[in-house]
């Protein structure tokens, strides 16, 4: 189907503006150990943070880019040219009628507050490098639950989150990985008390609103044996000229018997480079839960993991991308099984429309001696245009004999017969064909909860919307 | 076999890894008189191109999985002469199919029998030589052909050895709409310990010709190390149809590349197989080329690791070009400490257009100590196609099992029926009963081989 699908920018307006900046603190452009002591200094942070930070930055120049798999586009990030970190010294407050008014109005624009008034537990909303806001409902606070920045969780509370910080994803896991260690700044350090299970979500929201500004917000959710957490980020940024980095690093830990849901719908503008790495462990009986979603970024690159560590762990991705032209959504999953009878699921549905590229790429690796273990991953991808594309690329290890594991995968394009049925019926052609790549991906939306899933489907509306001359 | 054959212990074993030059040594093309100065020359770069090309390192994405550091080629003689008593007893050892349309037996890259083809098949005009006349007497059409495909999938270096030192092997031209009925077969033998052979197979069907081609690796010795590095170029004119098989049974103590093209053209039909038996560290690299409308590709494989065997399969299904398909089908059998890898990759080209490709593997683990790495790949850029691959690990049905034992088989024969059942769907889908049967007496073979 050949259509003009050059005017597909709709779904970005809701992001897509910017207040003039004033910013108090400002890292300047490029990245030296003196940044790192800048950042730490604006933050008052302990000597070993300030280590921490000075190592990975040796890392991070130590390591290639990983253009040898990766896409070329990559090259096109010059560290030089960005800002690594900006804030008005602001500290997060709990009530949005101290937020500076710019970032008030810039996140009552995207329906934060309102959104938090109806069906949060908590919410976080951090305007480039720090949060502006952060607050807890008091059942949950009461709880036990503590809902801080990395700043806060470092220092006041060590002895909960020093013992895992790093440890899920160490500093040299990869070079986006080391950069998020050398100049982390903001994110939500979560702790979930034993047997506590949170009833509503806890929530964050990025915003980028800097041009040339890289965000590196770090993530850290423990949940303690017995309890449930579920935790919901969304981000935005507006459109500039010039691309913007996105670098985070995400660890969650499920105690035993702990669940976590981890949810993200990704919908940055399209200049933004978006390098994310995100694992969890899994302990005995422990379950997380990851559903990414992929609508904007100019690159996405991100493979959600989860360690199974504890016998009769459970590791699951749910994986929705959205490519459209410009765009590559580079996303996937890791499933590493340590224990057994550790199971895992993926499940990936990508889009591709325009000149957009989806690429799934998986792990799935059962090492030896292991029983009972069990990995299922489905990847199905759906090519609007002609010019679309879409790859995969799972790689699978399976030692010794008592573990299944099976993969499969297809590409499919949206039925003509489909289309024209539902012309016969009255519908326009993109009205149509709106319906079919909801249909495709409905199964997975309605995992989402509800305010999510009518967001998505709006999404996908707008994106589908132009995709059809 | 008759009675009267020596068997391998009482051959002469010549030690050539301690005498012989090294294969990756020394070089001189005009060591070969016979050959024709272009191909002297072709031999001289290809030299030049694997002394600068680099060996492959563990972040190699094309060597993913694989175990590098039993890559070292350097220890190899060259291919070593065959005394006259040792050819015959090859000659001898060399079984194959009962009837065939042409055989060809080489050790150490020597020619040393041929059974000609029919008159009435030469009177059509099919050209069955070895590479060393082939070059002289065929030289345009086996220059156009001769190692033309571009080695995309990690090789490169030990594809450009081959180039170098190449010495014999098959050259087959059927013209068109000449049917063979018969297979031809090919045998190559690695003899002594220490040495090396470099064995390669050029065929180009012609449009509407039909051709069967076995090619059987076996060594005289199978507790003798060496190094085999082969090449074999398909090549199909529009409605070709080939049916190609590589039955490797080399010693477990070789050292295997092997390096396949095939270009299959419009409305030709290309159906080839891996029997992976032998060898300790096997590569196979495959590509088929969909490069003409209507055009069709079978991929099969069948590997039986055992030991601490390595089998390293690579494959591409390049569509190039509108309404082609292609079916993947590799099976791998896995007991004691042997690993198997497959990465394979489907592309689609832009505007490939009602595409129909398939890719699966199969890897069944019969040891706790075995491993199974599978990348089955895709890369799609047109949008009407139907691809899908799977990949799937697992062990013998535990029900399946009891079945049989409560039908008072012995375990052992059990396990062997089931993963015989398992592999032989793949030989069955060569659709020709001798060739399958041979296939299945190699595959028992080993076996027993291992039972042992």
């Amino acid at each position: 189907m050949e259509t003009d699908t050059t005017q597909l920018n709709i779904d970005r307006s809701i992001g897509d503006f910017s207040y003039p900046e004033s910013h108090q603190f400002d890292a300047g452009v490029g990245l030296t150990h003196k940044t790192i002591d800048y950042i730490t200094d604006v933050k008052g942070e302990a000597d070993w943070v300030r280590e921490f930070r000075h190592k990975a930055l040796d890392v991070f120049n130590s390591k290639p880019m990983p253009t040898h798999w990766a896409s070329h586009d990559l090259d096109a990030i010059v560290f030089d040219n960005i800002r690594y970190y900006l804030s008005n010294g602001q500290k997060a407050t709990r009530s949005w009628d101290d937020v500076p008014d710019d970032m008030k109005k810039t996140f009552e624009r995207l329906g934060i507050p309102e959104q938090e008034r109806r069906f949060l537990a908590g919410v976080e909303a951090q305007f480039d490098s720090e949060a502006v806001y952060s607050n807890i409902k008091k059942a949950v606070g009461d709880q036990g639950v503590i809902f801080v920045g990395p700043t806060e969780g470092l220092r006041d509370h060590p002895e909960i989150f020093k013992k895992w910080f790093g440890k899920v994803i160490p500093t040299g896991d990869n070079k986006f990985s080391a950069l998020n260690s050398a100049v982390f700044s903001g994110g939500s350090f979560i702790y979930v008390p034993p047997g506590v299970k949170v009833k509503h979500p806890l929530q964050a929201y990025f915003r980028i609103n800097a041009e040339n500004f890289g965000q590196f917000e770090r993530t850290l959710i423990i949940a303690d044996e017995g309890s449930e957490v579920m935790y919901m980020e969304g981000c935005t940024a507006p459109k500039f000229e010039t691309a913007t980095l996105h670098s985070a690093v995400v660890e969650l830990v499920a105690m035993k018997g702990a669940k976590i849901q981890y949810i993200t719908v990704q919908n940055w503008s399209s200049n933004v480079f978006n390098l994310v790495t995100k694992r969890a462990v899994a302990h005995e009986e422990a379950e997380v839960k990851w559903i990414d979603c992929n609508i904007g970024s100019r690159l996405t690159m991100k493979y959600p993991g989860v360690v199974l560590k504890g016998r009769k762990a459970r590791g699951e991705v749910i994986s929705i991308a959205l490519a459209g032209d410009g765009q590559h959504q580079d996303t996937g999953a890791k499933m590493v099984h340590a224990a057994d009878e550790t199971t895992s699921n993926i499940i990936s549905k990508s889009i591709s429309l325009g000149k957009g590229r989806a690429t799934y790429r998986g792990l799935v690796h059962v090492p030896k001696h292991l029983k009972g273990c069990k990995n299922n991953t489905e990847c199905d991808a759906l090519l609007i245009n002609s010019t679309s594309r879409t790859d995969t690329y799972p790689a699978i290890t399976v030692r010794g004999t008592g573990n299944a594991v099976q993969h499969e995968a297809s590409v499919s394009q949206i039925s003509a017969e489909q289309i024209f049925y539902m012309q016969q019926r009255g519908l326009t052609e993109g009205q149509a064909m709106s319906l079919s790549v909801n249909g495709f991906v409905n199964d997975l939306v309605r995992q989402f909860p509800m305010e999510y899933s009518v967001e998505l489907k709006r999404l996908i509306d707008l994106e589908m919307e132009g995709s059809v001359g | 076999m008759s009675s009267g054959i020596l068997a391998p212990e009482e051959m002469n074993q010549t030690n050539a890894g301690e005498t012989a030059p090294g294969v990756a040594g020394s070089f001189d093309a005009n060591e070969n008189q016979s050959f024709p100065e272009w191909f002297r020359a072709l031999q001289q770069e290809a030299w030049e191109n694997f002394q600068s090309l680099p060996m492959p390192k563990r972040t190699d994405e094309t060597w993913r999985f694989a175990t590098i550091k039993s890559l070292d080629i350097s220890s190899y003689a060259k291919p070593q002469p065959v005394c006259d008593a040792d050819q015959a007893a090859l000659i001898a050892r060399s079984v194959g199919l009962k009837e065939t349309a042409g055989r060809m037996i080489f050790a150490n890259d020597q020619l040393l029998q041929r059974e000609v083809l029919s008159g009435d098949l030469k009177r059509q005009g099919v050209i069955w030589e070895p590479i060393e006349k082939a070059v002289v007497e065929h030289e345009e059409i086996f220059r156009k052909h001769f190692m033309t495909q571009e080695v995309t999938l990690g090789s490169k270096k030990f594809a450009a050895l081959h180039k170098a030192l190449v010495k014999s092997g098959t050259f087959l031209y059927v013209p068109r709409n000449v049917e063979i009925d018969l297979p031809i077969e090919i045998f190559h033998w690695l003899h002594g310990s220490g040495g090396s052979t470099f064995p390669h197979t050029l065929l180009v069907a012609g449009e509407n010709s039909k051709v069967t081609l076995v090619d059987y690796f076996e060594s005289s010795d199978l507790d003798a190390p060496g190094l085999a590095i082969g090449v074999n170029d398909l090549f199909l004119e529009p409605g070709a149809k080939l049916t190609y098989i590589c039955a490797q049974n080399w010693s477990d103590k070789t050292l295997a590349f092997q390096v396949n093209s095939t270009h299959v053209g419009r409305d030709a039909s290309a159906t080839s197989m891996n029997l992976n038996l032998g060898a300790g560290y096997a590569r196979t690299e495959s590509v088929s080329r969909l490069a003409g409308q209507g055009g069709r590709s079978d991929m099969l494989a069948v590997s039986v690791a055992s030991g601490a065997q390595e089998f390293d399969q690579r494959t591409l299904q390049d569509h190039q070009e509108p309404n082609t398909a292609s079916d993947l089908l590799y099976k791998n059998s896995l007991s004691d400490q042997s690993r198997t890898i497959f990465a394979g990759l489907i592309v689609v080209e832009p505007g490939a257009h009602k595409t129909d490709a398939y890719q699966k593997v199969r890897n069944l683990l019969l040891s706790d100590e075995a491993e199974a790495n599978s990348a089955p790949g895709l890369e799609i850029e047109a949008d009407d196609v139907r691809c899908t691959h799977g990949a799937t690990s697992g062990q013998i049905d535990e029900e399946e099992l009891f079945y049989m034992l409560s039908r008072g088989l012995k375990e052992v024969t059990a396990k062997q029926l089931i993963v015989s059942g398992f592999l032989n769907e793949v030989v069955g889908r060569l659709g020709n009963k001798p060739v399958a049967e041979k296939l299945a007496a190699l595959i028992q073979s080993k076996f027993d081989r291992m039972k042992k």
